[in-house]
């Protein structure tokens, strides 16, 4: 019996704007899967490479080890293995994009009149046209999603959000479940789990992009309003449909920005981001957080879903590799945040230094069938597999 | 109505950035590219054939035995077979035919035949 094989691609559950593929274009996702699955195995042969001949002929050569990662990088980059894996990662992340956006964009009219029916006269979808993309999100397509989440190629184009729907369960193999909402249901669980008497009426979702992980919160908590916020157009649209498809009344999309955020001061119970912070900047996130603890009640919670943190036993090739996805597959906050020291954001931004938690969590996947994780290396920046970081309001 | 988009030239579009190449030759990398690309329709096109089998069975007109079991029934078709894959191996590997053509005759480069026909 073959091993970690992802699911088919017919798996992933459809909705009514869910972009219609062809026999070859899922075809073409199934290779990709396999595909990205297989090179998190090739992956590990560069710890390989770098202890058995990268770092002993530094050593030889120089004399001493590495002393920092510019080093390590340096020398690895030539060393054939790496060349290898890394230009496969790559041609696979840009395989990834052109087959979801060749069967996005043909089909581009079409999705953009699904959206609309949905959308219409809906008072839970608000758009404003006087919110700005921020520069940290103009200045990069993160991931290699060309024109990321707010471009439109015409009036009402969703394209790229449709493209996102679907290329997620291809780039993490399926491990994100069928709706792709693993990580919101480990939130969801996590928090129901834990704090069984918190009963929020008002979540708010930063950076929700089509809200794949907004939904499990607002089906755990469906006495509660949730909103989730994005300044990408498409996102917005598309994400709206999408929840008033799978039949949500509990949440809102609202066009805004996370450093700008148009509540009151003390208006939410919970304020949750999801692999939303590492595709922020320097100085934004800490006038996002400080935003955060402003818009949180007394007694209300912040968590943070995140890449796992470099942590000092970590050893100096583990950091480096990484940041591979930072530099090339363009997510370059990803390696710089690690320089920030989750607790300071935290404790800058009003909030207590003894209300920090920290935990780990694994997506939650519903197409789980236990065939999936046996001898399953860790793919850094693929699995699912984070931490969470937070605090209380006190 | 909007204009129809050019959906094939923008799925191709790069990202934002300048491209990381990991080869010493871009070259190296590129042909990488597009190798993969050709592999990945190539395992669309197994899917596909996997596809028509299964419902060539399911609907009893050709089981997946059939298939399998088969085999050229005549010399012709043997042939005609045979010929596809010969034909077919040419075809990927043409250039290393032409550099033992180059190697067998050396020719001028162009610059050189043009600079001859400069003269003719």
């Amino acid at each position: 019996m073959a091993k970690n094989l992802p699911p088919t691609y017919d798996k992933i559950a459809k909705h009514d704007v869910f972009p219609e593929t062809t026999h070859d274009e899922r075809a073409r996702y199934n290779f990709l899967a396999n595909l990205n699955k297989h090179l998190a195995h090739v992956s590990q042969g560069n710890a390989t490479a770098f202890k058995n001949r990268v770092q002993p002929k530094f050593m030889e050569e120089k004399g001493r080890d590495f002393e920092n990662k510019d080093e390590l990088g340096d020398a690895m980059a030539k060393d054939q293995h790496y060349q290898t894996w890394s230009a496969l990662r790559r041609c696979t992340m840009e395989m990834r994009q052109q087959a979801g956006r060749s069967l996005t964009y043909r089909q581009a009219a079409e999705l953009k009149e699904k959206v609309n029916k949905l959308n219409q006269g809906k008072d839970s979808l608000k758009l404003n046209d006087e919110v700005k993309v921020p520069p940290y999100l103009m200045a990069v397509d993160n991931h290699l999603m060309p024109g990321s989440y707010h471009t439109e190629l015409f009036e009402g184009d969703v394209s790229n959000a449709a493209n996102y729907d679907g290329g997620l369960f291809v780039t993490t193999a399926g491990l994100l479940g069928r709706y792709s909402d693993g990580g919101g249901k480990a939130m969801a669980d996590w928090m129901k789990a834990n704090n069984p008497d918190f009963k929020p009426k008002r979540i708010l979702d930063i950076g929700c992009g089509i809200g794949h992980n907004t939904l499990p919160i607002a089906k755990m908590y469906p006495d509660a309003e949730v909103i989730g916020i994005d300044t990408g157009r498409p996102m917005l649209s598309y994400g709206h449909a999408r929840a008033m498809s799978l039949g949500y009344e509990n949440v809102k999309f609202v066009q805004a920005e996370a450093s700008k955020l148009p509540f009151e001061d003390e208006s939410f119970d919970w304020i949750q981001t999801t692999m939303f912070l590492h595709e922020t900047g320097g100085v934004s996130i800490y006038n996002i957080m400080k935003e955060i603890h402003r818009c949180l009640k007394p007694n209300g919670i912040t968590m943070h879903i995140e890449q796992p943190q470099y942590t000092d036993d970590m050893s100096m090739y583990e950091k480096w590799i990484r940041d591979w996805d930072a530099y090339n597959n363009s997510e370059p906050y990803w390696s710089k945040m690690h320089d920030i020291d989750p607790i300071d954001l935290l404790e800058k931004s009003g909030f207590d230094r003894e209300q920090f938690m920290q935990i780990g969590a694994q997506a939650i996947n519903d197409l789980d069938d236990g065939t999936q994780k046996a001898d399953e290396p860790e793919d850094h920046g693929r699995s699912p597999i984070w931490n969470v970081f937070g605090a209380w309001k006190k | 109505m909007e204009d129809p988009i050019d959906y094939i030239s923008i799925a191709s579009n790069k990202p934002k950035g300048a491209r990381p190449y990991f080869f010493e030759d871009p070259a190296v990398e590129r042909v990488m590219n597009i190798t993969m690309a050709i592999g990945m329709e190539l395992a669309v096109m197994r899917e596909r054939m996997d596809s028509i089998e299964r419902l060539l069975d399911e609907k009893g007109v050709v089981s997946r035995e059939d298939i399998n079991s088969y085999t050229p029934k005549n010399k012709q078709i043997e042939t005609e077979r045979q010929q596809w894959h010969s034909e077919y191996i040419s075809r990927i590997l043409r250039i290393i035919q032409q550099e033992m053509e180059q190697m067998a005759n050396p020719d001028k480069t162009l610059h050189e035949i043009a600079d001859d026909i400069d003269k003719m």
